[in-house]
């Protein structure tokens, strides 16, 4: 072989490298779009205007829960003062690691922790109308604030969530990478395929006249896939929460979202 | 190559109730019934989105059926593209063609990953529905 039909070959073999990596792989940083970013003009103003976006009934409770005090006469306006300041950001990074319990825990778990820490009270249900309005009151308090997922110590749960959203999983035989990597902005029936980067939660989706937790909308995507659902808050659940929060880092928040 | 005979069991472990059949290159020649599948029964469950699910993935001729997916090749002269037993084997195990391919496995129970329980140990699609699939899909001819 000449020396320039190898140099040909090395060339041809990385280009064809990179092809594979490219179609198998991550979706590169410039060209991530946000499920907002994909949705019609009348989704966009639905969410924008805070009177047309029904998850704001949910942030409206969740402002009264704040200040409403529990059986050890405590709120948690009275030790978080100013949500605009002490909540703004808070949401963009969880799930964040728990020193505490020794594992991640997602936000509306850190909810459901100082109630029963600070106090005194017993822990909403996951999906619960009160968990999903404090969720979405301190949530709104992240709007425009980017994504961070850079604790050393949630780096096992990002790998194991990597792995979950790479592995094939149900009867269907289809992992989330397949979708939401590789034929994202396709269409799934009368759905475009969003890159699955969770900026907007809770949401409040159309399909389901309600606000959701990014939990509840992994266990579609499951069941759709004919997949034994995780419990709620099982670490599997955290595990992929906290990867697709790294996968969309520096992203904006545009919580609480409307969606499809 | 297309020559080689490969003998597959689609009866393994957990799967007894799957019928065997037999890979030629890149085909199942042979039904996995031993009646005719029903061209009629076949078009209902590739419309069927709890059924046959085909029309999440694919577009076809059912102009009926307003939300179809683009993730997959056109339905649409399927029957003029491959054969009988080529498209036996892409509904079959489209794996054993395409390793990473997206479509699932309409007639495998094994190799699967936390199948929900009411779907364990049960195909996607019957023997009998695969045949009446393939008997709809090598009508479009064009």
């Amino acid at each position: 072989m000449t020396e320039i039909a190898f140099a040909f070959r090395c060339v041809l073999s990385s280009v064809l490298i990179g092809t594979t990596l490219a179609a198998a792989g991550e979706i590169p940083m410039s060209e991530r779009r946000s499920g907002y970013d994909m949705m019609s003009a009348d989704t966009k103003a639905m969410q924008d205007d805070d009177t047309a976006n029904p998850a704001s009934l949910w942030v409206l409770e969740g402002e009264t829960l704040w200040s409403t005090k529990t059986t050890n006469n405590k709120s948690c306006a009275d030790c978080h003062g100013d949500t605009a300041q002490s909540m703004k950001g808070i949401a963009a990074r969880y799930p964040a690691f728990d020193t505490k319990l020794n594992k991640p825990i997602d936000l509306g778990q850190r909810i459901n922790l100082c109630r029963a820490e600070h106090q005194n009270a017993t822990p909403f249900a996951p999906e619960s109308r009160e968990l999903l309005a404090l969720t979405a009151f301190v949530a709104r308090q992240s709007r425009g604030s980017p994504i961070v997922q850079d604790d050393p110590k949630m780096q096992p749960a990002i790998a194991a969530g990597r792995a979950l959203f790479e592995q094939r999983l149900g009867q269907l035989n289809l992992s989330c990478a397949q979708c939401h990597d590789d034929n994202w902005g396709k269409q799934l029936a009368g759905s475009t395929i969003p890159q699955a980067h969770p900026t907007g939660y809770p949401i409040y989706r159309l399909e389901w006249q309600s606000l959701g937790s990014l939990q509840r909308r992994l266990r579609n995507c499951l069941f759709g896939q004919r997949t034994e659902l995780y419990a709620f808050d099982a670490p599997e659940m955290i595990a992929l929460e906290a990867f697709l929060m790294w996968r969309a880092r520096g992203m904006p928040m545009d919580a609480p979202g409307v969606r499809p | 190559m297309a020559a080689a005979l490969c003998t597959i069991g689609g009866a393994r472990a957990g799967a007894d109730e799957l019928r065997p059949y037999t890979v030629v290159g890149d085909a199942i020649p042979a039904p996995l019934t031993g009646a005719p599948g029903d061209p009629e029964r076949g078009r209902a469950i590739v419309g069927n989105r709890q059924v046959g699910l085909c029309l999440l993935c694919h577009t076809g001729p059912f102009r009926e059926e307003h939300f179809q997916g683009n993730l997959a090749p056109d339905l649409t002269g399927a029957g003029a593209r491959a054969s009988a037993g080529q498209l036996r084997l892409r509904i079959v195990d489209a794996s054993r063609l395409n390793p990473d391919t997206i479509m699932p496995p309409y007639y495998r129970v094994d190799g699967l990953e936390r199948v929900a329980a009411n779907f364990r140990g049960k195909s996607i699609l019957s023997a009998e529905q695969i045949e009446d699939v393939i008997a709809f899909l090598v009508t479009l001819k064009d």
